[in-house]
């Protein structure tokens, strides 16, 4: 891999099973260090695409390349740069932590010499010092989500794949576990983790949107939250509301206007009126303004903007 | 190759251990059947319920009655009076056999003329009803051959013509006594171990994709050979474990000789395990789910056991079912177990039997690695 080279790169990634086209010419790019989430609801082809980079699934068409290797034709070799785990953290049961993390490093070939180094590490990043001979079975969710996730990284994969990772995990977990994520970005590590938690959507570098096989969107969250609105979205306290929202509505460079509860909700685009200014137009309008502030939308709102504006989202998903 | 085959050993070895239930289920549930297999499958019929009736009274159909009473095959459970009774008898599954000697019995025998003799079978049970008509042609034509005798030589009435006959000297090579255990035990060996190799197989590799810790392995760098090695080599060393511990039944409980070469017995074991797993091992890749391993191996292993030659003639069957068998591992296994144990002959004799399990193992393994290969997809 050259050091200029992204880490994980597609080109019309493309999955057929028979009829259904579960990923429909999909095109990525992530970097190093780079966390991408990959974002859309259940059946939108994340796991599919996630499972052809890892080399599980061919594709049927298009090209994809991790840490330089070709996933269709050079499999092997993806495997071994890549570390991944999914939703259904798997770990044999019946071994105790230190034979998990034992196994996946035979499995990998960890040289021996760094053997205990990093099965430490692993321990530690778990937060299972101590515990290291007990069942997998008997630990809770969490701590086996971060111990599947040591297991992953024990040969020191320059790209993770983590296939819905948090599902099933309590929050306090799973806060932990981004950190976790963060940590190992810091470190260079391309990661690409797929999730149907909005609020994780937050903790990405950047978000690939992704419905019914294709892709929606591609940008950092304010990027996203933008373009779906097509400018900056505002809260305004004022009275009276209704004059307020005509008044709006007629203005130049209000993209929309629109009552929300108690207040109004104006999002204004470029090239017309500005937040400062927009105090000033309201009170020549005879409507007293108590504060304007900037309001951040959901990212579900924005995945559900982005989704409906997009010509060619199918029943399929 | 050898780093992952070792940690995916040590692994199974790992799980076997911790699983409580393994060795007893590995082990007791051979014994048992074998067991009971070894004591109940027998085609041996005794004691067979059997009604007479005597309109003759006379002292030769009371001899011929007393021949039928005095051997364990049969139990005379009733004297009928009259046909009626016999009938009801028969209805009633209160006996299985009905000999009817009729009044003039024994004038004709006094006569020299031929004296007829009815017997009613229930031939629900055809086989048993066989082979209690083979016992009572044995004891009728004892009977008439005393007959003759008495005629012939106390009153010495034509000493002119002795009575000519063959006599027939039975002896069968390999089980003089023509015991049955002799030869189902062997068969049971087999039988047993199939069953028990191939589910365990298919099972232990079912159960890792169901709980995704397949997947996980495949994402790693391991080639399919270094995992389908690590996940068979044990089930071919608890299938070894399993024919020796069987085979130890056999030999110092039901007294089944083994005068075969142990090698012998081992290289066949080898080849029909390495058929065996492969079976196993083919049946996975067709199943995502336990619940389809368990369907498949439903659906295979009965037609596996009857088609094996174990207790129904191969030669017997129709020609499409006789091509069947030739794939079936069991039915070779079979032929070099029961040679190996009974007539102790060699490779020089068993070689052909040998080399289709060892093309078996071939084909099965070949085949599985490569749709394993497939089945990722």
């Amino acid at each position: 891999m050259s050091s200029d080279s992204p880490a994980v790169w597609a080109d019309g990634l493309t999955k057929r099973f028979a009829s259904f086209t579960a990923v429909d010419h999909l095109n990525l790019r992530i970097e190093k260090g780079e966390v991408v989430g990959f974002i859309g609801p259940n059946g939108a082809g994340k796991s599919t695409t996630i499972r052809m980079l890892c080399g599980l699934l061919r594709p049927s068409e298009g090209r994809a390349s991790v840490a330089g290797f070709d996933v269709g034709r050079q499999p092997e070799e993806v495997r071994e740069h890549i570390g991944y785990m999914s939703q259904k953290f798997s770990l044999y049961g019946d071994l105790t932590v230190h034979e998990n993390l034992r196994f996946f490093a035979g499995i990998y070939r960890v040289p021996h010499r760094d053997l205990s180094e990093r099965m430490r590490f692993a321990i530690s990043m778990a937060g299972l010092e101590g515990r290291e001979d007990a069942l997998v079975r008997t630990l809770a969710g969490g701590w086996k989500q971060r111990l599947a996730l040591g297991c992953a990284i024990l040969h020191r994969p320059p790209i993770l794949f983590l296939d819905e990772p948090t599902s099933g995990v309590e929050p306090e977990a799973r806060r932990r576990f981004w950190d976790l994520i963060h940590e190992l970005a810091a470190g260079g590590v391309a990661i690409l983790v797929s999730t149907h938690y909005m609020e994780e959507a937050e903790y990405c570098n950047r978000i690939a949107l992704i419905n019914g096989g294709r892709l929606v969107a591609m940008g950092t969250p304010s990027e996203l939250r933008q373009r779906s609105l097509g400018g900056d979205l505002f809260e305004i306290d004022c009275v009276p509301l209704g004059a307020a929202l005509k008044a709006l509505g007629t203005a130049q460079g209000v993209v929309e206007a629109a009552i929300f509860g108690d207040k109004l909700h104006a999002v204004l685009g470029e090239g017309g009126l500005s937040a400062e200014e927009l105090p000033r137009f309201l009170a020549e309008r005879e409507i007293r303004v108590g504060s304007v502030r900037p309001a951040k939308p959901s990212l579900e709102d924005v995945f559900v903007r982005l989704v409906s504006t997009t010509p060619e989202t199918r029943a399929a998903s | 190759m050898f780093e992952r085959l070792s940690v995916m050993l040590m692994k199974e070895f790992l799980e076997l251990r911790r699983d409580r239930w393994a060795m007893f289920r590995l082990i007791v549930p051979m014994i048992i059947q074998m067991l009971v297999f070894g004591y109940a499958a027998t085609f041996t019929v005794h004691h067979v319920t059997t009604a007479v009736l005597d309109l003759d009274q006379s002292q030769a159909s009371r001899s011929l009655i007393s021949h039928f009473a005095a051997t364990s095959r049969f139990n005379i459970v009733n004297v009928a009076t009259n046909q009626k009774e016999i009938n009801r008898d028969i209805d009633r599954d209160k006996a299985v056999i009905a000999i009817v000697i009729h009044a003039g019995f024994s004038r004709d025998l006094e006569n020299g003329k031929s004296a007829q003799l009815q017997v009613i079978v229930d031939g629900t049970n055809s086989n048993t009803a066989l082979i209690a008509l083979g016992y009572i042609a044995q004891i009728v034509a004892n009977f008439s051959a005393e007959q003759a005798a008495n005629r012939v030589f106390p009153s010495r009435s034509s000493p002119a013509t002795p009575a000519v006959g063959i006599s027939l000297q039975m002896r069968p090579w390999f089980n003089e006594g023509l015991d049955e255990r002799w030869f189902f035990i062997p068969g049971v060996i087999g039988t047993l171990t199939l069953m028990q190799v191939v589910s365990l197989t298919a099972f232990a590799i079912v159960r890792e994709r169901e709980v995704g810790t397949l997947e996980q392995i495949l994402v790693s760098p391991i080639r399919p050979v270094e995992f389908i090695l690590g996940k068979t080599v044990p089930f071919f060393l608890i299938g070894l474990g399993d024919i020796a511990l069987v085979s130890f039944v056999g030999i110092f409980w039901f007294h089944v000789p083994f005068i075969g070469d142990p090698w012998v017995m081992l290289v066949g074991s080898a080849l029909f395990l390495l058929a065996v797993v492969g079976m196993g091992l083919l049946m996975s890749t067709f199943s995502r789910t336990q619940q389809q391993a368990f369907a498949l191996n439903f659906f295979f292993l009965n037609p596996f056991f009857i088609l094996s030659g174990f207790a129904f003639p191969i030669a017997a069957m129709p020609k499409v079912l006789q091509w069947f068998t030739m794939i079936n591992p069991l039915r070779y296994f079979l032929v070099i177990i029961r040679a190996v144990f009974l007539k102790g002959v060699g490779f020089a004799v068993l070689w052909p039997e040998l080399g289709a399990l060892a093309l078996l193992a071939v084909i099965m393994l070949t085949i599985s690695v490569l749709r394993f290969r497939k089945s990722l997809d």
